[in-house]
């Protein structure tokens, strides 16, 4: 579980995140969602440790990421595996090396083992065929499941994903989002998903936060969104006329 | 500085160094031999030339000619003008892949992991910049003077007797030492200062392109400035 305790962030002056308060629960895949600008990837690089709160704390299992020396950050940051927006694969290196690496930097396993546990991360994202290409010779739903793969070879207990459907079709979102909702399920782990992505919001949206200029505004499940009472989030979900008309 | 001083806190494992490393020598090191080797023997045959035409006075000897050449390669041809060169090849590289992985989050992923970027990223160009530069730099001194060599053979101006006689007469042996200490110094900011451009690079292909234009500009500054300095401190 990861809990954000009282979260503010300024940049320049600028009020970015204002007394955010959330748990993400273990074992489902929880969503922050809203409009671009509203603080959504700040809170996750809050949560990564990529960015420093100004006040506040981040919280993993009781264990304070935000305050920890050094080794203790070290210790969460080898638990967490991240998709980033656009795969953030290295591109001096092949799908096999790219998920490899952090085997290689963090871990004591034999280079039999290591080799056993990349293809099984590969296979389980269905990119077996793919071990061998370069980033540059995929396209973008491959690199996020490459980055997906990365993710997970560490046997991460966090799994962050940036706009895991960006830029890809519907079909590619809808194999994404099962896929992180399936790796969730199957090792129990605590995800976190951003996105402004509606389908994503009602397919995998098992816990959902919705910011709106730098604040939490409504927390809820996919369940219950459609029926929120809350104008700015029925404004964004409302936005399109398709999913008024199909409210209606 | 603070940057330097972070690359060597929370660093990994020493086979990881050794590997980054040797591959950064081949990249830095074994991909600009071409470049030096043209550029140095050019700049020999050059300097040779125009101190035969400026020689008139005919109580000079002409194996001054030799002399100042072998002067003027291991002085200040070999290693300003070589890293000056390596600054735009080496520097613009070093700038644009360090630059180009910060805006595609290949950086943030780094940190994510728990590795320290910095050091991963910048602490093996700095080791097989300061391996690899100063053996550049004495390629180019030797190149430099054979270049000469055969620019004063092919043209006429001097005899082969009388140009290794000239080469090997009043020889400072400091001057060697004089151009390997500027070779490290100058490979140490030619490999930080590019480093530090790309890794502090925000914003998209274009600020990578300006991050790697302005690496060029203050490596080359840096070198010229450091030579001034070097020059007034160790010959003056």
């Amino acid at each position: 579980m990861i809990e954000c305790k009282n979260i503010n962030k300024s940049f320049n002056g600028k009020q970015i995140l204002k007394n955010v308060n959330a748990v993400f629960e273990k074992g489902k895949t929880n969503l922050i969602i809203g409009a671009s600008g509203t603080g959504k990837s700040v809170l996750l690089k809050t949560l990564v440790g990529l960015v420093v709160p100004d006040t506040g704390s981040v919280l993993y299992n009781d264990r304070d990421f935000t305050h920890s020396d050094n080794e203790e950050r070290q210790s969460i940051r080898r638990e967490i595996g991240m998709l980033f927006q656009g795969g953030a694969l290295f591109d001096s290196k092949t799908v096999e090396a790219n998920v490899m690496f952090p085997l290689d930097m963090l871990s004591n396993m034999s280079k039999s083992e290591k080799a056993d546990r990349v293809d099984f991360c590969l296979q389980r994202v269905g990119l077996s065929h793919a071990k061998k290409l370069m980033p540059s010779e995929i396209s973008g739903g491959m690199a996020k499941r490459v980055g997906i793969a990365r993710a997970i070879a560490m046997n991460s207990q966090y799994l962050f994903c940036d706009e895991p459907n960006s830029g890809l079709d519907p079909q590619t979102s809808i194999l994404i989002d099962n896929l992180i909702q399936e790796i969730t399920h199957e090792y129990d782990i605590t995800t976190v998903v951003v996105t402004h992505d509606m389908n994503s919001m009602l397919e995998i949206g098992e816990s959902i936060i919705f910011m709106f200029k730098g604040e939490k505004i409504w927390e809820g499940t996919k369940d219950n969104i459609l029926n929120t009472e809350v104008k700015d989030l029925q404004d964004f979900i409302f936005a399109s006329k398709l999913i008024r008309d199909m409210k209606s | 500085m603070i940057l330097m001083g972070s690359l060597f806190i929370r660093r990994e494992k020493f086979s990881v160094y050794w590997k980054l490393t040797i591959e950064e020598c081949i990249l830095i090191g074994v991909n600009s031999i071409f470049i030096v080797a043209i550029v140095s023997s050019f700049i020999g045959a050059v300097t040779c030339i125009q101190t035969a035409a400026n020689l008139i006075n005919p109580l000079i000897p002409i194996y001054v000619v030799a002399s100042v050449t072998r002067e003027m390669s291991i002085l200040e041809l070999a290693p300003t003008f070589t890293c000056v060169v390596l600054a735009g090849k080496v520097g613009s590289s070093i700038a644009g892949q360090i630059g180009t992985m910060k805006i595609t989050e290949q950086v943030d992923a780094l940190e994510v992991m728990g590795i320290n970027s910095a050091s991963y990223l910048i602490l093996p160009k700095i080791i097989a910049s300061l391996i690899t530069i100063p053996m550049l730099v004495t390629i180019a001194a030797f190149l430099s003077i054979l270049g000469g060599f055969i620019a004063g053979r092919l043209g006429d101006i001097i005899s082969t007797r009388d140009y290794v006689y000239g080469i090997q007469s009043d020889f400072n042996q400091f001057n060697v030492t004089f151009a390997l200490i500027k070779a490290f110094i100058f490979a140490f900011l030619i490999s930080s200062i590019s480093a530090f451009q790309g890794y502090y690079t925000k914003g998209g292909a274009l600020e990578v392109g300006q991050s790697s234009t302005m690496a060029v500009v203050k490596s080359c500054i840096g070198v010229l400035v450091a030579d001034l300095l070097l020059a007034q401190l160790l010959l003056n």
